[in-house]
């Protein structure tokens, strides 16, 4: 029993220690990079917990009834939230993990269906083909290449 | 029943400074509901700014006569238009639209023709579907709903036209208007988002270009419009008229 | 009377050996689905033109045995066949077990199987998938509260008959559901058929039957139980009736078809040119499947009663598998009649015969699928009362 409330004890305190962090100046979480353009009206909070609800909903507006007179489209995410990498100066896909999406996504462990159909860049940037394609066309990795060689073997074995 | 009746936006904050950053609350659903009894219904080829209309059905016809031999500017139109040029197997490859050649059995006689979604007044492909993700728009337009689609393919076994497609590999780089990913199933969306715009679809402005002018697009319940009267003029088919699908897609001098 | 005892079975080595190679199986489809799942159906064999490939064989050949390997249960409560009694435990327990393991081929064959939840709460009801799976589902339960009427020493044993009759009538329906995925496409020729329906429920009769031989058997072996030749040449006699019934709507599906001219050419395909095809009709689904199993039970070929039961059920389910594969793959192989009369090309093979070579992660996918089934029945005999201890024949 005792030791049972010592476990209970020292897991409220783990859990209490980013409210404690908060309290002394540091912010717990992600650092997320900046943005241009006006802030959202709804404010920070705001779009931080329901940014998913709108989009939601006014995707379902577009594709189900045509409704394209809508400023919350996935796309102009990108008009204030593209992360470019500092030494090309290009804009960072979903695959690599400053994009802004994942900044928040990855610490949370949540994951973004999005960017399986829809392109994670700005219009008229052209993306560069995405990771695991590029594992398949060119068998980037020696385990890979392991892996495939013997499933190739095994293809042709189980043709004959 | 569209997936927005049930849904409740969150509020906002007291006072937001760009409240209508977001048109998604009670007024852009009544401007979606009400155009269908407005005079828009009578609107010709312009489309009404406030979404799909219900007065509409959004047809093409196909001039076989016209249609120039080995000429695919519809298809690679449609290629860069929608960005579904696919990079893997031609078998596996995604094709929204082709050029089918037919030789008649009996007399020889060889025609060429663009083939597509015929987006059918029934369509199969959403009767069968189990999610509700393959869908009919009010004007007539027949979608794949990406976001509920799971890819079980049944739509393709039902589709008489061979007109869908499943997307075999990881894509990125898509068209902003045309999302398309692994694991889902696609076809030819009649150019939705330029039909919402007003413009017609780039199969139909590539073939002007090229001067053949074998595709007219336009609303079929409008009398007034180009395809209308060209279909009371002379006459057309539907491809498997023995189903009576009723696609907005005709063929004529086939 | 004798009182039949249902007990566990004991883990004999034999017992183990099995489990740890199904598990092994199952190891190899859950890497395979993955891989797939990565790198999409690219890896697979199946293309815009074969897009239901092996693991829908494997699914449906699962699905289809599942409904059939209920029938020994309701021959003993529908049709008060008490000799069948003792066997209606292992019935159910293998016909969920079957159902499992299909039901997990085909939802991770999706192109999303992640999205499993949406197939689960976004319902379309003009779609028979649709109503296949809530068929599927309520076919679990059924048979679930069945075998707890059945198991359940303090529930008087008057309502197993009314949930047997349930049963027994929902399992048509299901198969009826399963049939009319391929019977109400009225796109393809090999298709649009109402007679898919009856024909798939003939099928489930006697795959599923074979399957319960081959399962009842193996597991009597492995546990060294005693199982009476007077019960196994009767399911035996009842597999050659049910291959018999299946062989007829099958003969009759083409025969019809023959009769049309506008079927002609894809008759022609299915019986003489379609190359792996016309082979797995004739010499699979047609010599194997179906006259081989019927000589060896009605000439009474092999004098051994158990092991004419068991190359009997073999060749039925070997007979099965070919017949789902050439309405599968073969239908969808057979090009679409869009514009009847014409000479069809172009570059998304139209009017072009197309080929299927199924890929590695297909099979292991498919026969996982299989594993998972028969590691569930195995489960399931070993921590409940499933099987009786004795199914010798009584002395006379």
């Amino acid at each position: 029993m005792k030791r049972l409330l010592t476990i209970v004890s020292l897991l409220f305190a783990v859990l209490a220690l980013p409210v404690v962090a908060q309290d002394s100046g540091w912010r717990y979480g992600p650092t997320l990079s900046e943005a241009s353009g006006d802030p959202h009206p709804e404010g920070n909070e705001y779009m931080r917990k329901f940014h998913m609800e709108l989009m939601k909903h006014d995707r379902d507006m577009t594709l189900r009834d045509g409704e394209r007179e809508i400023d919350a489209s996935l796309k102009q995410c990108f008009d204030c939230h593209t992360v470019k990498d500092e030494r090309t100066g290009d804009p960072v896909t979903y695959d690599d993990e400053r994009h802004f999406c994942r900044t928040c996504h990855d610490f949370v462990s949540v994951k973004v269906d999005c960017f399986t159909c829809h392109r994670s860049t700005p219009e008229g940037f052209n993306e560069p083909s995405p990771l695991h394609a590029r594992l398949l066309d060119l068998g980037a990795s020696p385990e890979f290449e392991m892996v495939e060689s013997f499933i190739t073997s095994l293809e042709t074995s189980s043709d004959q | 029943m569209s997936p927005k009746d049930n849904f409740v936006l969150p509020d906002l904050p007291e006072n937001p400074s760009r409240r209508n950053f977001f048109k998604s609350g009670a007024a852009a659903v009544t401007l979606t509901l009400a155009p269908g009894i407005t005079v828009m219904a009578f609107g010709g080829t312009a489309a009404s700014a406030a979404g799909a209309d219900a007065g509409k059905r959004w047809g093409l016809l196909i001039d076989v006569n016209k249609c120039a031999k080995d000429c695919t500017a519809c298809v690679t139109a449609c290629k860069d238009e929608n960005g579904w040029a696919g990079y893997g197997d031609p078998e596996q490859n995604s094709q929204w639209i082709r050029k089918v050649t037919m030789r008649n059995k009996a007399t020889g006689h060889e025609t060429e023709m663009p083939v597509m979604c015929q987006h059918c007044e029934d369509p199969p492909c959403v009767d069968v579907c189990p999610t509700g993700a393959s869908f009919k728009r009010v004007d007539g337009i027949v979608l794949v709903d990406k976001h509920t689609c799971i890819g079980c393919r049944y739509c393709m076994m039902a589709c008489p036209f061979k007109a869908r497609s499943f997307v075999h590999e990881p894509v990125n780089n898509q068209k902003p208007h045309a999302p398309r990913g692994q694991g889902t199933v696609e076809s030819c969306t009649l150019c939705v988002h330029r039909v919402d715009k007003g413009q017609i679809p780039a199969c139909v402005e590539a073939c002007d270009a090229t001067g053949h002018g074998a595709m007219v697009f336009g609303d079929l319940n409008d009398p007034a419009s180009d395809i209308s009267k060209a279909l009371a003029s002379y006459p057309s088919v539907a491809l498997r008229p023995d189903l009576d699908l009723n696609p907005g897609v005709r063929y004529a001098n086939l | 009377m004798e009182r039949t005892l249902y007990r566990e079975i004991n883990a004999t080595q034999g017992v183990w050996t099995l489990a740890v190679i199904m598990v092994g199986l199952v190891a190899i489809a859950g890497w395979s689905v993955l891989y797939v799942e990565h790198h999409g159906h690219a890896v697979t064999g199946m293309n815009n033109q074969i897009v239901w490939g092996l693991p829908h064989v494997f699914a449906i050949i699962l699905i289809v045995a599942a409904s059939g390997a209920l029938n020994v249960a309701s021959m003993a409560s529908v049709f008060d066949r008490t000799a069948y009694k003792p066997l209606s435990r292992l019935s159910g327990i293998l016909a969920i077990a079957l159902l499992l393991g299909g039901l997990l081929v085909l939802v991770l064959d999706l192109g999303r199987p992640d999205r499993l939840l949406i197939a689960m709460t976004t319902f379309n009801f003009s779609s028979i998938f649709t109503w296949n799976v809530l068929l599927y589902i309520g076919f679990m339960g059924i048979v679930a509260v069945y075998l707890w009427v059945q198991m359940d020493r303090s529930v008087h044993p008057k309502y197993v008959k009314p949930i047997g009759i349930v049963a027994f009538v929902w399992r048509l329906i299901l198969t009826t559901g399963t049939g009319s995925i391929f019977g109400w496409l009225v796109a393809r020729p090999g298709y649009d058929a109402a007679l898919m329906a009856p024909l798939f429920i003939s099928l489930s009769f006697s795959l599923g039957l074979a399957v319960f031989l081959l399962v009842l058997i193996a597991l009597y072996r492995l546990d060294d139980r005693l199982i009476g030749d007077e019960i196994v040449a009767r399911l035996s006699h009842l597999l050659g009736i049910f291959v018999a019934a299946a062989m007829y709507f099958a003969v009759l599906q083409h025969v019809t078809n023959l009769y049309a001219a506008e079927h002609a050419g894809f008759e022609r395909f299915i019986l003489f040119e379609g190359g792996v095809i016309t082979t797995l009709f004739w010499w699979g689904q047609i010599a194997l499947g179906g006259l081989l199993p019927l000589a060896l039970i009605f000439g009474k070929l092999p004098t051994n009663v158990p092991s004419r039961a068991i190359v009997a059920s073999m060749l039925v389910i070997l007979g099965a598998f070919a017949q789902l594969y050439v309405i599968i793959i073969g239908g969808q192989a057979y090009p679409f009649e869009i514009f009847p009369g014409y000479e069809v090309t172009s570059s998304f093979f139209d009017g072009a015969i197309v080929s299927y070579s199924p890929s590695f992660y297909e099979l292991a996918l498919g026969v996982g699928g299989v594993a998972v089934a028969m590691l569930a029945t195995g489960v399931a005999v070993k921590v409940l009362r499933i099987l009786p201890t004795n199914l010798a024949d009584k002395k006379s």
